[in-house]
């Protein structure tokens, strides 16, 4: 064949296949890498038992794919976005511009967070105020705010084991540092006295204001490298405390849970993280992981309504169920999700 | 060097004749030496990196293409899996993988007491944990296949769970099960016990090659089927878009084109374009491919498209250096018999050019296999389960490719994907040493010298 037909073959193939571009029948879903294990496994299991096709999951982000989801509504796409943060307004001014008008949210159940360090190392049991001491940028002495220099653990805290601070904590793009950062950093930095400080030499309109420049100043961690950001995954985490024994690192509870042959966990507040301290309440970082459906591609795409009543079926989602098998932290209200999914029930406003 | 005095003065006696080194000579041996030990040395250092690279890949992940299985006859209770009693296909499939799964534990329970394996110290979930979370799928799919099956007892060789495939490859030891929360050293005595007597043991795993992506939970499910037809479907498609499309620039620039500031421009923008990261055509496919002409993502036709553009500027580079050694006199001599150009070029020049064309396309089809960046934008770094389906229609389906599948498996929790991961780029290797031996093949073959 000579290269001019191949050409027109080639561009005829293209044609061809440019014109059959319709009618999607599989689910595509994206967004959050800490949801992502536990939508693959609800994904294959929906794949074995129902005659739909397996739905396509990715990751990427919790940010990232609720940007996707709000690009409009039509089969290129996608239908879901998981995500490890409540969605934010903004997200949702964006759906209403694109004509994603309806929007489900569904609550899959909670996602402890939890400091370890490698197995043979020394026992740690932290609480915020020890994590803001080590990490934070000015801490409160003697009633004033000044740099931290401390260098030990037995600085921070005498019980703590005599070791070189360094932690390595997610970086600013995962959907865990915003946990990180409100439920150790800013509770270590109220318990500490600093936050009461930075608010009194806060600037701003009123009180509001004012309080979210001292939070914001409670957030600015130190930066001589004893805080060590990971922007890559909780792989990547563990590969460093592999390095560098000493160190502690934040994972998630499932993360830890698949590797407990290689990580020691450290307790917060006195508290062993686990499902049950968690699911009770015991356990201080926690928070709820959601799926955000467009309403609009529920009876067009086949299978939609099906997946997400699977998903928060008690089969899946309950406490007995393959997700809290793997670490998810089942919902105790779980029973009123199944029934918002039931009805098609979309969000109403940001409270 | 010194050279001969041009004055009138004698030259100044030297000891020695040429045959006796001097001390001038002499250094320059020893500088050679050197030169050489250092070539050495670089060869040495790059040699042992590949080797520690090497060894390290093969070692992590020689382990994926053997599996722990376990082999006991599976009884299919028609009580628990067609309840109505009517082999109804329609009704049969209400009974899900939890029905099934109670199927396969009751078959495990009965061959054990039936052997005579002591099970004393083991809970009911800490047998059940042997047998991997996939095999009810599997059993699942087999009899919703064939519904007559309901009844018998038929042999199953069902994967073990991937704990236990990490204790017979060595990667769990009894002292890493103390501390494991998904294991326990009771079970590995366990399935000590179970390999003697046969029932579970190691066996290549084919399944590897063809088996679809697995969740979390299950990576002794884990293949490369998805990927490896992925990356097949979109090498198919960038070769019958970037072949043509590259040798009919190469053949214009060469042969036809003036040669003015205008050509000169494009020579010089196709030489940046083959140097731009591959990233940067990610975010154009994203822009174009998928947002703007609509095409669905993950699918292996995106994908395909995208990797042209980076491999197009390659092509056409090594067309244009093979028509370029095409001697003038061969044209001379066609279009001196009154040829027109084209038939120059079409009966002469290209033939002869071919072999060059063929191995340039195949090494830049080689670097396309192991891209992976410009995928990340497009949705194929997803969880495809389903294998995409045939030609032309199944180039839309959703894909993932073998690069890809490194990545993604190398995020994973689990320790087991570490081992997937690694065999996953010994078969990506393969690959790649398979289509660089035979465009070295081709070239040494057809290629002419003149």
């Amino acid at each position: 064949m000579t290269p001019i037909k191949l050409t027109v073959s080639a561009l005829a193939v293209l044609a061809a296949t440019t014109s059959l571009a319709a009618a999607r029948d599989q689910i595509q879903i994206t967004g959050s890498s800490t949801v992502l294990p536990y939508a693959t496994i609800v994904a294959e299991a929906f794949g074995e038992n129902f005659d739909f096709p397996t739905p396509v999951v990715e990751g990427g982000g919790s940010g990232a794919g609720r940007k996707k989801l709000c690009e409009g509504v039509g089969e290129n796409t996608v239908d879901i976005a998981n995500s490890s943060s409540r969605i934010s307004q903004s997200d949702i001014d964006l759906c209403k511009k694109n004509g994603v008008e309806e929007i489900l949210e569904v609550r899959i159940g909670y996602d402890g967070i939890v400091f370890a360090s490698d197995v043979k190392g020394a026992d740690f049991a932290l609480t915020p105020a020890d994590v803001y001491l080590a990490l934070g940028g000015k801490v409160a002495k003697d009633g004033a705010l000044v740099d931290n220099t401390s260098t030990k653990w037995t600085e921070v805290n005498a019980a703590l084991p005599d070791q070189n601070i360094l932690m390595f904590i997610p970086g600013t793009k995962h959907g865990t540092r915003e946990v990180f950062d409100t439920k150790v950093i800013e509770a270590g930095c109220k318990d500490t006295g600093a936050y009461d400080l930075f608010l009194a030499k806060a600037e701003g309109a009123d009180e509001k204001e004012k309080k979210a420049a001292a939070a914001k100043a409670c957030n600015e961690l130190r930066k001589d490298g004893k805080s060590v950001d990971i922007d890559g995954d909780y792989t990547e985490t563990l590969a460093r405390l592999d390095a560098d024994k000493n160190a502690v690192g934040v994972f998630g509870l499932a993360f830890y849970q698949n590797n407990t042959d290689k990580l020691k966990v450290a307790t917060v507040n006195g508290v062993v993280p686990s499902v049950e301290t968690i699911s009770k309440g015991e356990y201080p970082v926690s928070r709820p992981l959601y799926f955000y459906v467009k309403k609009a591609h529920i009876g067009v795409i086949p299978g939609l309504k099906e997946y997400i009543e699977f998903f928060v079926s008690d089969d899946m989602a309950g406490p007995e169920g393959p997700l809290a098998d793997y670490g998810l932290v089942s919902d105790p209200e779980l029973k009123a999700t199944q029934d918002a999914v039931a009805a098609e029930t979309p969000m109403g406003a940001l409270e | 060097m010194t050279s001969a005095p041009m004055t009138g003065k004698p030259a100044p006696v030297r000891s020695g004749s040429i045959l006796a080194p001097t001390p001038h000579m002499l250094r320059r041996r020893r500088s050679e030496t050197r030169f050489r030990l250092y070539g050495i040395v670089a060869i040495v250092i790059s040699l042992s990196i590949l080797a520690v690279m090497l060894v390290t890949i093969f070692g992590n992940g020689y382990g994926a293409f053997r599996q722990a299985k376990l082999t006991f006859p599976v009884t299919l209770d028609a009580q628990v899996l067609d309840p109505k009693g009517n082999r109804q296909r329609e009704e049969m499939v209400k009974v899900t993988t939890v029905g099934y799964a109670k199927v396969l534990t009751q078959s495990f329970r009965a061959e054990l007491t039936a052997r005579g394996i002591d099970t004393a110290d083991l809970s009911d979930k800490d047998i059940a944990a042997l047998v991997s979370k996939d095999a009810p799928g599997v059993l699942r799919a087999q009899v919703l296949a064939d519904t007559s099956l309901v009844g018998q007892t038929i042999p199953m060789s069902v994967l073990a769970g991937g704990r236990i495939d990490g204790f017979l490859k060595g990667r769990v030891t009894m002292e890493s099960a103390r501390l494991d929360s998904n294991i326990n050293p009771e079970q590995l005595q366990f399935a000590e016990r179970l390999q003697q007597a046969g029932i579970l043991g190691l066996h290549w795993n084919v399944a590897f090659l063809t088996n679809p992506d697995a969740s979390d939970q299950r990576p002794e499910a884990a293949g490369l089927g998805v990927a490896i037809l992925g990356s097949l479907y979109m090498m198919i498609l960038v070769a019958v878009m970037c072949v043509p499309v590259g040798v009919a620039a190469s053949i214009y620039l060469e042969e036809f084109a003036p040669k003015n500031r205008w050509t000169d421009l494009i020579e010089v923008n196709v030489a940046n374009l083959a140097a731009v990261p591959s990233i940067v055509f990610g975010i154009l496919g994203l822009a174009v491919f998928i947002n703007f002409a609509g095409l669905p993502q993950s699918s292996s036709l995106v994908g395909a498209l995208v990797i042209s553009l980076r491999t197009l500027p390659t092509v056409i580079i090594a067309t244009r250096a093979s028509i370029r050694a095409v001697p003038p006199s061969i044209r001379d001599a066609a279009l001196g018999v009154g040829a027109s150009r084209m038939q120059t070029v079409f009966h002469h020049v290209l033939p002869l050019a071919m072999p060059g064309i063929l191995t340039g396309t195949i090494l830049g089809l080689a670097v396309a296999l192991g891209d992976t960046a410009p995928l990340l934008l497009i949705g194929m770094v997803a969880f495809v389960d389903n294998y995409p389906g045939t030609p032309v229609d199944g180039f839309l389906d959703p894909a993932t490719a073998l690069p890809v599948q490194v990545y993604s498996w190398a995020t994973r929790s689990d320790p087991a994907f570490i081992e997937r991961s690694n065999g996953a780029i010994i078969v990506l290797l393969g690959f790649l040493l398979v289509m660089n031996v035979a465009a070295i093949i081709l070239r040494r073959r057809f290629e002419r010298r003149w």
